[in-house]
């Protein structure tokens, strides 16, 4: 129960225009899609129906594959890096001009609470175009030789957890680089890649540089298996993921992979109690616990699980679940009806296997697609809720007694995205961040990301690196 | 290799083993096959590694990993100058091995020892320099430190290059085992010879045990369990060269999302870069808050 009662502040959805069905954008303007069937988009928080959006069947990837080589050959890849850059600039300022909207559109078609859209994800979405755009001119200091080569048409599919974030990640690196590019967004959430494509319009992008083509598993295996494709860039599950692996073996085709994770984050007796308590929340509710590197296996020293968990559960009881237009929701809806199945189904697993499943007092609302924040204590290290992704709001409980314990438990999975450590004691920062087994490792801190920054896993998270100059390195020859 | 020195002395033959854990073991399966030169003379019997000399070294592999990455890079790169210095003192042998396996003049397979021993010295001194090349400090926008690190990415399985059996088969390991990794290496079918006695090298200098497995027999016979082995994190399939073949590898390692390296045309006398270095390294990113 809320300690305090708050006035609800929604924002306005006025500033969105959403047209009520969108063909596919290729080759510089919206067309029609010839061989697929329309799908309907909703918004998980209501089930509204946002949209009707078009499938790209085989002969549209073939037509978005086809004007995005013909632009790479013509225009893009022999164009000066500095016009490219200037591009890439434009491209920024105009998301960042459009932000507001944007991050509507965004909370509307994901169900993310507009606090983390307007705060996080928008802004990360302009600077990762501003950071992309000065490598575009200065490509050969970027460490990987002295004449790296663009790669060709880059097929990029991505997850509906941050549809215009994943975007940015993928698209601004590969354009800097000289590729250009066909985008698939997730079929649960095209609407924001939709209105990027109009950014591209008023960019003057050359057309065929970005094709923007939507579609659900079907329609983004056929991008991902043209033969007019050079280089695969995917983020999502690590089931998908392998299937690509084998997609593309034997093939000239580069991959990079983005894939799952079970991030442990460790907290030390000795670490800050209060900010760690906003860490763990911050690790596993940050955008509903959709997010690859969530801190889900939370590991507390035997000495401080009991004032940890009671802290816990006390700042649980004060988030907010609801409308995420309303500027005050802490965590919003479910994205899907199919996920937020997978959520229970894991939860109820949990249960089942003896975990011990806490919520704090919530109502729902009636319509959309909800899930409480969730913690599960008494877990232990073969518990499935210990082992699998379940990408929800819902974090597990382990304990430990010494650093090594806290290592080989971290360690005991077969992904490798993420970690937190939690310690006021610098040297155990530096030793766990050496011996911990994980792409990205947050001390004192947790989900931060930046443009600068290369993000990516180690072992079954998948390979390569987005952000940083090591972004950049995959979308180039050398 | 018989010598020639002295005609009125019986050589003393070599037997050639497989290397594993650090322990010259014959081949589990008991098998062996006939080696023989470029123009067909019998050469020797080598160990044919099976199925379970494979896992054998991914376990002796997996084993010396967390010893071997936590060493110094000073360390390492001591180790790696150590082997050219060993290399050197075998020169003869390994000249012999190599004209013998490759069918080159005495004095171009001279040529490719050299190059060999000069690749193990070039990668050596990489050791403590890949972070600095590698890594970065990244500005990110907030108060954080923030760095990103090389790491090795574990047990490393190499199917090595089929036509050159040293040069090619040191090109191939030392990129590995350079920045912490640990190697299964299955040699030239035809040309293993070399190979084993690199193996001797390792043994005596300084390179733990089981940092470096050599198995000699068939990559078409072994390759597949170690591109479906769970514990291998990365191959290189330098040495396939059939194209199914490599696909069908390729598509076995994606089962537990191994790095792979495609087989390419590669002249292994050229200056090599850094791609096949990097191949094996994860990199970590460490961010830390700013504050008082």
């Amino acid at each position: 129960m809320s300690r305090f009662e708050y006035a609800p502040a929604p924002e306005s959805r006025a500033i969105v225009d959403i047209k009520s069905s969108y063909g596919l954008f290729i080759n510089g303007a919206f067309t029609e899609a010839t061989d697929g069937k329309p799908f309907k988009t909703v918004s998980p928080a209501s089930e509204e129906v946002l949209a009707e959006v078009s499938e790209a069947g085989p002969a549209d990837v073939d037509r978005a594959v086809k004007a995005a080589r013909k632009a790479y050959e013509k225009v893009w890849g022999p164009m000066a890096g500095r016009d490219r850059a200037k591009y890439l600039y434009r491209i920024a300022r105009l998301i960042q001009e459009r932000s507001r909207e944007l991050a509507v559109l965004e909370s509307l078609d994901n169900g993310k609470p507009i606090r983390e859209s307007r705060d996080v994800d928008l802004p990360l979405v302009a600077a990762h175009f501003f950071y992309y755009a000065g490598w575009a001119d200065k490509l050969e200091y970027a460490g990987a030789g002295p004449d790296p080569q663009p790669l060709g048409v880059a097929a990029q599919v991505i997850p509906w957890n941050f549809p215009l974030m994943m975007l940015a990640w993928k698209i601004a690196p590969a354009l800097a680089a000289g590729n250009t590019v066909v985008l698939k967004p997730a079929e649960t959430t095209p609407l924001t890649a939709l209105a990027f494509a109009e950014i591209c319009q008023q960019a003057d992008l050359p057309p065929g540089v970005v094709n923007i083509i939507t579609g659900a598993g079907r329609t983004g295996q056929a991008l991902v298996e043209h033969e007019g494709v050079d280089k695969v860039a995917f983020t999502g599950s690590t089931a998908v993921g392998r299937a690509i692996a084998k997609t593309v073996a034997g093939t000239p085709k580069k991959v990079t992979l983005e894939l799952g994770g079970k991030a442990a984050n460790i907290v030390f007796e000795d670490a800050p109690i209060d900010q760690t308590i906003e860490g763990i929340v911050n690790g596993i509710f940050f955008n509903q616990g959709h997010v690859c590197c969530a801190g889900s296996r939370l590991l507390v020293q035997e000495s401080v699980y009991d004032e940890v968990l009671a802290r816990l559960k006390r700042r649980m009881s004060t988030l907010r679940v609801g409308d995420p237009l309303d500027k005050n929701t802490d965590i919003g809806a479910i994205n899907s009806a199919e996920q937020l199945a997978r959520i229970r189904e894991l939860s109820q697993i949990g249960e089942d296997e003896g975990s011990e499943r806490w919520s704090p007092e919530c109502e729902l609302p009636t319509q959309g697609f909800w899930f409480p924040p969730t913690v599960f204590t008494g877990v232990s290290q073969a518990h499935r809720i210990a082992r699998e992704e379940i990408f929800g709001p819902v974090l597990s409980v382990l304990t430990f007694r010494t650093p090594q314990e806290a290592v080989e438990k971290a360690n005991n999975t077969p992904f490798g995205l993420s970690a937190g450590v939690w310690t006021e004691k610098g040297s155990r920062i530096l030793w766990m961040a050496n011996q911990l087994r994980a792409g990205v490792v947050w001390a004192n801190t947790f989900n931060r990301f930046d443009p600068t920054s290369p993000f990516g896993g180690y072992k079954e998270s998948g390979y390569g690196r987005e952000g940083g100059r090591h972004g950049l390195e995959a979308y180039l020859a050398h | 290799m018989p010598t020639k020195s002295d005609p009125a002395r019986l050589d003393v033959r070599k037997t050639y083993k497989l290397y594993v854990g650090g322990a010259f073991p014959r081949s589990e399966s008991g098998r062996s096959y006939v080696v023989s030169d470029a123009k067909g003379k019998f050469l020797a019997n080598a160990s044919q590694a099976s199925r379970k000399d494979a896992r054998d070294a991914v376990v002796a592999a997996r084993k010396a990993f967390g010893g071997w990455s936590a060493r110094t890079a000073y360390n390492r790169g001591q180790v790696l100058y150590r082997i050219a210095e060993v290399m050197e003192g075998r020169h003869e042998q390994f000249s012999a091995e190599v004209a013998s396996s490759e069918g080159l003049s005495i004095s171009k397979a001279r040529a490719v020892v050299d190059a060999s021993i000069d690749r193990w010295v070039w990668y050596a001194g990489w050791a403590d320099k890949l972070a600095q090349v590698v890594g970065s400090s990244n500005p990110v926008a907030g108060p954080y430190f923030d760095f990103s690190l090389p790491e090795a990415t574990g047990v490393v399985a190499v199917l090595a290059p089929q036509d050159s059996s040293l040069l090619g088969l040191t090109s191939v390991i030392a990129p590995a085992i350079v920045s912490g990794n640990t190697v299964v290496a299955v040699t030239s079918f035809e040309r293993p010879l070399p190979a084993v006695t690199l193996g001797e090298v390792m043994a005596t200098s300084d390179v733990p045990g089981g940092v470096v497995n050599i198995l000699t027999g068939s990559a078409t016979e072994i390759g597949p369990w170690l591109a479906s082995h769970s514990d291998v994190n990365a191959i290189d399939l330098a040495g396939i060269t059939d194209h199914d073949e490599a696909t069908e590898l390729e598509a076995a390692s994606a089962e537990n999302l191994k790095r792979v390296r495609r087989p390419a045309d590669e002249d292994w006398t050229e200056s090599p870069g850094l791609s096949r270095l990097t191949q094996y390294l994860e990199l970590k990113t460490v961010w830390h808050p700013i504050g008082l």
